[in-house]
């Protein structure tokens, strides 16, 4: 046997070993081995990341299933940071009250679902996609009721396995029309051969529905806010970063190399798509009193954003679409960890237990204006290079009324964005407010980290250089 | 030779530590942590001239050496920002006048300073500034000197305002950042013209083979009768003059003196001012060959610039202002030598004599500055008429000033001979009509300095609060490293090192022209003595003669009502009111109608996120039907 496409697949198989070793650990292991539960799973997800790093070999496996390049490595990487990032900012949470003794589960069915978006990212084949989209969505459904005894988690729980249920349904009744049509599910021989005929057609939106299910379009976006809102705040964290990029990945991947022959069909779908998602996003998010529930509108609005950089079509738009997601990554795990550290000392995840943020707690305070600054696009945050690069790469396609319709729109999320500073540093807190909020070293770590890449990324060019040299190694189109 | 990089480097990662972590620290210690990063840099640069001068081998002639550049931004294959350094002569030079200049600033702040509030932030600012500075002059592309350049502007106006409590000192600052940020607009059009022909931004390019690429590439082009390379010149020019406070951009200067002195000292006499003649000397290939007409019209601004401030400086009664007239008119006189002066060893004397004037000005005008601060520090007023007979009181400080007034007087063998001997043979040379300005001005320098110096140090005994005491050590011992600086610099055969194309270039001193400019000091000298050695009113009963003139001079012709004439009743009415309401109508009502339409849609839609889960899915599936029809049939 050939085990050489093992090697191609080091980062699914660092993943698989994590994962493994994390449940042996947990199931078979002392007692006393329980406390250091923590530090393993980081330390091993920060394995897993440094694998991703070594260079890389590409190819092909398993008569093109999967494939690897130096892009899906680089995707793969972005997913695996975000996740360790979530892992360093919901270990305290995991410890507290009665979570306590199941804490290991969050670390293996995490790491499951991961493994999940990493096949996805390399998926050859749509079967090979398929599957990793069941992988990472069943057990992300047992994350978001991860907080079973509140009602909220648990209808997260539900509304996510529904939706998912429904979506992977139309996904593959999209797929079987699609087989049907063109005899084959391999991405090279379907980019061959797929010509839009009605049956063909009818294949490709329902297996585009099934995906904008997991980067949240509208008009397949209802799910989004009950279950950031419900779901616990570092699993909300996780959807909103990982979840989305790997959808976000796939739909770069597939709409060039597999339906790039009938672009002229869905590109029309997608520009409005992308509009609709913008501002209905937008919208919402003007009126959520609650701060998870908000971002989960924000984060709406941001794939919208994305979609701008995936109808740029060119190397230039796929650089300044997976750099897109790198600054959206670290802005909005910024946020995400302030959330956390909130509401671990309030349990309160309303806006207006941010009142008063700076007097209280400064630097907190300071982070959040950061997270938010960069992903309003605010310069010389990392949020405004990668903006201005989606935008840019929008416009070189001579999408003017949509980019403009974009920088209306950023215009109201400036707003929305700036009422959550407002509410830190300038309104006043009721009562006594927060006390000094002490985060632990796993979350500061997350949130020091976050705070240098908002700063730095944007300012260090040869970042978007190296996200640049990668995707001109991939031949679009 | 990569070490070069940490000259620039320290300076910022000290005002980033002081910046974050100073008000922690007691400010002594403050105070030390600047001190002694700039030490160090001061070390490298002196090493880095060292090597440069001596130990680099250069064939026939110095080069440009880039030992270090990364590329930043690539807008184009060709249109590239790269960041790194670029050493030449000159800029090695400015390497070793600003950090040596900075360091005797700092040290002497840790006197002048002591028991000031912000004193952490004060060491923090100069960092920056020093930062700021050193990365302006080794700026491998024009565009890294624009970004630099703006950041002395800004750290220069968080030093002049650095008593923000003091209305004055923020009207100043305010003043001095508006004046030199308009000017910048010229500066950052200049570039864009030049950039946008040249295809280029890099400073070695544009200045290679006497300007070829300048001239090929702007070839035939031409704007309202001047050709696009004289108009990009004259822009970038434009920048120059603000920051080199040439008139009529030099109002700006005089008020910055709000800030502390040793800050006048470093930014307003020796280092900042001095970027704008820097800027001519970097792209001095440029002006000769592309543009002569405005290398020309330099020659003649300069010219007006050094007689205009001198007048000036003579009726002057705030010690500080009129070294900061002085200081423009001297760094006038820098400009004019740039502009009498051609290109290689013959012709090109006069951009030696430029470099070699900024070089030694720099330390007798620091020292001027620092002593200055010394008197001011010593009897609370920077007025003249609360001066005088402080000999008795100060003798070091006393010394240290009469060298440095001998040395811009023009007196030998103290540096301000040297260099000013240079100039005025280069203009001799070139053009009688500017060298007679430059003699005149030469005459008017020594008579102002020494009256100043005479007000100060001698004339009537005046009735003090506290008795005048002489500096603590830490301010003396910069002043004695300046003063002898002061004095051994003009032996420095400078002409050897620093020429318009790198080749040594053959000077000796032009008898005849340095003895006629000694002997129009000597008068002006002489002048002064008589009039204010004795301290009688005879100098109140001239200026009564001469009436309106006098009132015109000491107010300074005018110049700053001049500007609030134009500012106030032109441009605010007619220009900038239209606009407001522009502003506050249309383009407000438009933002409030996008912010008005966003929360009537968001309430209209609100019905949508339901909470019911078979209504979502009841849309994802219609969403889904409707697009599968919309692909199917339209």
């Amino acid at each position: 046997m050939d085990f050489s496409g093992f090697l191609l697949m080091r980062q699914e198989v660092a993943l698989t070993a994590a994962m493994l070793a994390l449940l042996l650990y947990d199931i078979f292991g002392p007692a006393s081995w329980r406390q250091h539960l923590r530090l393993v799973a980081t330390v091993a997800m920060a394995a897993v990341v440094a694998v991703g790093f070594l260079p890389a070999t590409t190819g092909e496996a398993f008569g093109g299933c999967y494939v690897a390049s130096e892009m899906t490595a680089l995707m793969k990487n972005i997913l695996t940071v975000a996740t360790l990032f979530v892992f360093l900012q919901i270990g305290g949470w995991l410890r507290a009250g009665e979570r306590a003794h199941r804490e290991g589960e969050f670390y293996y069915i995490t790491t499951a679902t991961l493994l999940g978006m990493e096949l996805m990212v390399s998926a050859g084949n749509f079967m090979m996609l398929y599957v990793g989209v069941e992988l990472a969505s069943l057990p992300l459904a047992c994350l978001a009721a991860y907080d079973k005894y509140r009602n909220k988690s648990a209808e997260a729980g539900a509304k996510y396995i529904l939706f998912s249920a429904l979506s992977s349904g139309v996904m593959m009744f999209g797929l079987s029309y699609l087989y049907g049509a063109v005899g084959t599910l391999y991405f090279s021989d379907v980019s061959a051969v797929v010509s839009p005929t009605p049956l063909a057609l009818l294949g490709f939106v329902f297996f585009f529905a099934g995906l904008a299910f997991k980067i949240s379009l509208v008009p397949f976006h209802l799910w989004t806010a009950d279950v950031y809102e419900g779901a616990p705040t570092g699993v909300t964290a996780y959807l909103s970063v990982a979840s989305k990029a790997a959808g976000c990945f796939v739909l770069l991947f597939t709409l060039y190399f597999v339906f790039g022959r009938i672009e002229g069909i869905w590109y029309a779908m997608l520009w409005a798509l992308s509009v609709a998602t913008i501002v209905i996003g937008n919208l919402f998010a003007l009126r959520q009193k609650d701060i998870k529930r908000f971002f989960a509108f924000s984060s709406i609005s941001q794939a919208g954003y994305i979609m701008l950089g995936v109808m740029g079509g060119t190397a230039q738009g796929m650089a300044s679409t997976v750099y897109f997601i790198l600054v959206y990554l670290f802005s909005n795990m910024a946020a995400f960890g302030v959330i956390a550290a909130v509401e671990g000392c309030s349990g309160r995840t309303d806006i207006a237990a941010f009142d008063g943020l700076r007097r209280s707690n400064p630097r907190l305070a300071f982070v959040m204006m950061l997270a938010l600054f960069s992903l309003a696009g605010i310069p010389p945050f990392a949020g405004f290079f990668s903006k201005f690069f989606i935008f840019a790469a929008a416009a070189a396609r001579g999408e003017y009324v949509l980019v403009f319709i974009a920088l209306v729109n950023t215009v109201v999320s400036l707003y929305y964005y700036l009422l959550i500073v407002k509410a830190m540093f300038i309104n006043e807190a009721e009562g006594e407010g927060l006390g000094r909020i002490r985060t632990d070293n796993y979350n500061r770590l997350s949130l020091v980290l976050c705070t240098a890449a908002i700063i730095g990324v944007g300012i260090v060019s040869a970042i978007y250089g190296y996200v640049g040299d990668m995707s001109a190694g991939v031949a679009l189109k | 030779m990569e070490f070069t990089l940490l000259i620039p480097a320290l300076p910022l990662l000290c005002f980033l530590f002081l910046g974050l972590a100073g008000h922690k620290l007691c400010p002594r210690a403050a105070g030390l942590v600047g001190t002694l990063s700039m030490a160090l840099s001061t070390a490298l640069a002196w090493a880095t001239a060292c090597i440069y001068f001596f130990a680099t081998p250069h064939a026939g002639g110095y080069e440009q050496i880039v030992p270090m550049a990364t590329d930043w931004l690539c807008f184009s294959q060709r249109l590239v920002i790269s960041v790194g350094v670029l050493l030449d002569p000159i800029s090695v030079m400015m390497l070793v006048v600003i950090t040596t200049v900075s360091l005797m600033v700092h040290i002497y702040s840790l006197g002048y300073m002591e028991g000031e509030r912000g004193f952490q932030r004060y060491y923090a600012f100069l960092s920056l500034f020093s930062f700021s500075m050193l990365g302006l002059v080794v700026a491998p592309n024009i565009f890294q000197m624009y970004i630099f350049w703006e950041l002395v502007g800004v750290s220069s106006y968080l030093l002049i305002g650095f008593y923000y409590t003091k209305p004055s000192a923020v009207a100043a600052s305010k003043k001095a950042f508006i004046v030199t940020r308009f000017a910048d607009l010229g500066f950052l059009v200049g570039i864009l013209v030049l950039s946008y022909y040249t295809g280029t931004f890099d400073l070695g390019a544009l200045t290679a083979d006497k300007g070829s690429l300048v001239i090929a590439s702007t070839a035939g082009a031409s704007f309202m009768g001047l050709s696009v390379a004289s108009w990009a010149m004259a822009l970038i020019f434009m920048g120059g003059a603000g920051k080199s406070a040439m008139f009529p951009l030099h109002i700006w200067l005089p008020d910055a003196m709000e800030g502390p002195t040793p800050v006048s000292a470093l930014i307003h006499a020796a280092t900042m001012v001095v970027a704008g003649v820097y800027l001519v000397a970097r792209l001095f290939p440029v002006y000769v060959f592309a543009a002569p007409d405005v290398l020309q019209m330099i020659g003649y601004i300069g010219a007006f610039t050094a007689l205009f401030a001198a007048v000036i400086a003579v009726t002057q009664t705030d010690i500080k202002r009129v070294l900061a007239f002085s200081t423009i008119s001297q760094i006038a006189y820098m400009m004019t030598a740039l502009g009498v002066s051609g290109y290689g060893a013959q012709e090109g004397p006069g951009y030696m004599a430029s470099m070699f004037h900024l070089f030694t000005h720099a330390f007798f005008k620091a020292l001027l500055f620092l002593g200055a601060g010394a008197v001011i520090h010593a009897v609370h007023s920077n007025e003249m008429a609360e001066m005088g007979s402080l000999r008795k009181y100060m003798p070091v400080t006393n010394i240290v000033f009469l060298i440095a007034c001998l040395a811009i007087a023009g007196i030998p063998p103290f540096s301000g001979f040297f260099s000013k001997d240079e100039i005025l043979a280069a203009a001799f040379e070139h053009d009688k009509l500017l060298f007679g300005v430059l003699w005149v001005v030469a005459g008017l320098t020594a008579f102002y300095m020494f009256r100043l110096y005479y007000n100060i140090f001698w004339g009537r005994e005046r009735q003090y609060h506290h008795k005048p005491h002489e500096a603590s050590w830490m301010m003396l011992a910069p002043l004695v490293v300046l003063a002898v600086l002061t004095c051994v610099t003009g032996f420095i055969p400078f002409a050897d090192f620093v020429s318009s194309d790198g080749a040594p270039l053959h000077t000796h001193i032009e008898w005849p022209i340095a003895l006629s400019g000694i002997a129009v000091a000597l008068v002006g000298i002489f002048a002064a003595t008589l009039l204010y050695r004795r301290g009688g009113d005879l100098p109140d009963r001239i200026a009564a003669r001469l009436g309106g003139f006098y009132r015109a001079t000491s107010r300074k012709f005018y110049m700053d009502e001049l500007w609030m004439f134009v500012t106030k009743k032109i441009i605010f009415r007619l220009i900038s009111t239209p606009i407001a309401w522009f502003d506050k109508h249309v383009i407000d009502g438009t933002m409030d109608a996008i912010g008005l339409s966003a929360h009537r849609s968001s309430s209209a839609i609100k019905g949508l996120q339901s909470g019911k889960v078979q209504f979502y899915a009841w849309i994802f599936v219609v969403g889904a039907l409707v697009i599968a029809i919309w692909q199917l049939f339209f």
